[in-house]
């Protein structure tokens, strides 16, 4: 096992380790940990954090600037049902329980059993003074097995950090802009993006 | 819509494509009026810009008039208006310093991805020019779809004619960014390397910040001359050798600030730059920086060096020792047209700016093809292509 990083000599965030292992026991502390880890990644955003968390905590709005979230239904005021694209058209779901809520502050949640993929959360807004908040997303997964596994996992083992941190990126951009930047030209071009 | 694409290395047509629609709430659509080629657009044309897309339509100069806007646009239709080439948010942290480049949201999403793996971060998105910068399809074409309307475009006043303040878009306040970014004091003798568009712009714009002598540098005798209109000195360093000339002209001091207008296919039979240009070749070097090594090398102990020109990676035996040991500061940047352009459009129609002297040819967007070759080839003459996609197809009025 690694050693833990001696906090005296090094400031940096425990997610830019080079050790993988201090990586991962950074995750474990902050989310349930399920399976393979990844730690997210944090953007600046130029708004008030209660307003950011009220947008964020409206599940239903996700798939707005989640770009693999096909919808999140709201079973009840912790749990949600959320479909996700997966690779070859198909799609993948569970259904998710709120372990922790801090207004303004922090969410964080679980997926529950029977999960298509088993995996946890947790986003933080904290007040950055006159530059707005800054959102950090942490997320760990578990891809399931088998022959859909294989697919589901070269999908998410492979782009969860860069999908991360574009979903955080629009995010900042519909919160920032009122809207999602778009190079198309047209209304096809822009669906054909989407899709 | 008929619009100018690119297909390669010296490979663009005007093709018939899908006319912009309206897909967010703070766009508008323009309908061209005035389009120019810029020198930079010459760097697509020579395939050192990576990043671009066959179909890809080029152009960052243009403005038009408003034929559609979305529900969040403060424009109206019929209006004229000059649209900055830079795409930029209006509503992140970099927009509210007026650092309108550095938007944190003109790029798409996954188009920063690239910039920040190159740069550390993205910057602003830019029109029609390669993915890198966001893929945005360019104004020379008869409609483009303008995103973030509503902080963007400057409404031109009626009566205006398009020739003097098309330039608004980009030359003319990239020209006065690096003036400004030069930190003239009263007195300085600025040198400016290239007589291009934002070479002479600059010109004009440190005269009018307090520069006693501006010494322009080029190897184009017609573009010196425009220099020398506009009061500079000119060094043609085909004929002189530029650093002794520069010694010589400012009695051993070097001049206070150095601008390089030229950026990253410099021109001139020298050792460093041959070496440059056998490396970009070979793919082991991307940029050729004789013009930077110059200003370098002449700029006075405790100089300015400002940067407008466009450089696009690394850079081979760059004289940091030299940068250190002298003191000097440099600074640079795409422009941050928005900040620039209210300004600036008064100091046009004050006169303070003479903003079309430049203009050499005008052509119907259909001959754009030819437009580039020209401005590629001869640029002692070319100085400025104006692209006008109203004009009929067999006109083209070459000004003088």
């Amino acid at each position: 096992m690694s050693e833990i990083r001696d906090a005296r000599t090094d400031d940096a965030p425990a997610s830019s380790a080079k050790d993988r292992h201090v990586r991962d026991e950074a995750t474990d502390q902050l989310v349930d940990a399920k399976g393979d880890h990844v730690v997210g990644r944090a953007v600046t955003i130029n708004k008030p954090a209660a307003e950011l968390f009220a947008y964020f905590r409206d599940f239903s709005k996700l798939s707005s600037f989640m770009e693999n979230v096909v919808r999140v239904d709201i079973l009840d005021g912790s749990r949600s049902h959320w479909v996700v694209k997966a690779p070859a058209g198909k799609t993948v779901e569970w259904d998710a329980r709120i372990t922790e809520e801090r207004a303004g502050e922090l969410i964080a949640w679980v997926s529950e059993d029977g999960a298509d993929i088993a995996n946890s959360g947790r986003i933080e807004f904290r007040d950055a003074g006159a530059r707005g908040t800054v959102v950090t997303a942490t997320i760990a997964y578990d891809p399931p097995a088998g022959t859909i596994g294989k697919l589901v996992a070269k999908l998410f083992q492979r782009e969860p950090a860069i999908q991360a941190r574009r979903d955080l990126r629009r995010f900042k951009q519909l919160m920032e802009t009122g809207e999602i930047a778009t190079s198309s030209r047209t209304k096809a071009q822009l669906e054909e993006e989407k899709a | 819509m008929r619009a100018l694409t690119w297909h390669g290395k010296h490979d663009v047509r005007v093709d018939t494509v899908d006319d912009p629609e309206i897909l967010n709430p703070r766009d508008c659509i323009i309908k061209v009026t005035s389009t120019a080629i810029c020198g930079s657009d010459l760097h697509l044309y020579d395939g050192f810009i990576p990043t671009m897309q066959s179909g890809d339509i080029l152009g960052h100069e243009f403005m038009g008039e408003v034929v559609e806007t979305g529900p969040k646009s403060t424009l109206k239709k019929g209006q004229r208006v000059v649209v900055p080439f830079t795409i930029a948010c209006g509503s992140c942290y970099h927009c509210g310093k007026h650092q309108y480049s550095a938007c944190d949201n003109g790029l798409p999403a996954d188009n920063q991805d690239i910039a920040q793996e190159l740069y550390g971060q993205p910057m602003s998105g830019l029109f029609g020019y390669s993915h890198m910068t966001g893929g945005y399809a360019g104004g020379q074409a008869e409609y483009v779809r303008v995103p973030f309307s509503d902080v963007g475009p400057i409404v031109i006043p009626d009566g205006v004619e398009d020739d003097k303040v098309l330039f608004l878009s980009d030359i003319l306040p990239t020209g006065w960014q690096a003036a400004e970014n030069a930190q003239i004091e009263p007195g300085d003798t600025i040198a400016v390397w290239g007589c291009g568009p934002v070479g002479l712009f600059a010109v004009q714009s440190a005269f009018l910040m307090g520069a006693e002598r501006v010494i322009a540098i080029d190897h184009f005798p017609h573009r010196l001359e425009l220099a020398k209109k506009f009061g500079a000195e000119t060094i043609n360093f085909e004929k002189s050798a530029v650093y002794e000339a520069l010694m010589e002209m400012t009695g051993g001091i070097g001049p206070d600030a150095c601008i390089d207008s030229v950026g990253l296919e410099a021109h001139g039979f020298f050792v460093d730059n041959v070496l440059d240009q056998i490396k970009k070749s070979t793919f082991l070097g991307t940029d050729r920086i004789h013009a930077n090594r110059q200003a370098i090398l002449a700029c006075r102990k405790g100089g300015r060096i400002s940067m407008p020109a466009v450089y696009g990676g690394f850079v081979d035996k760059w004289p940091l020792g030299a940068f250190m040991e002298k003191g000097l500061t440099l600074k640079t940047g795409q422009t941050h047209v928005q900040h620039y352009m209210p300004a600036l459009l008064n100091a046009i129609l004050e006169g303070k700016i003479d903003s079309d002297f430049l203009i050499s040819h005008r052509l119907p967007l259909e001959q754009a093809p030819q437009g580039y070759k020209m401005f590629h080839d001869n640029q002692n003459e070319v100085t400025k292509v104006v692209l006008k996609p109203g004009l009929a197809a067999e006109s083209s009025i070459a000004a003088e």
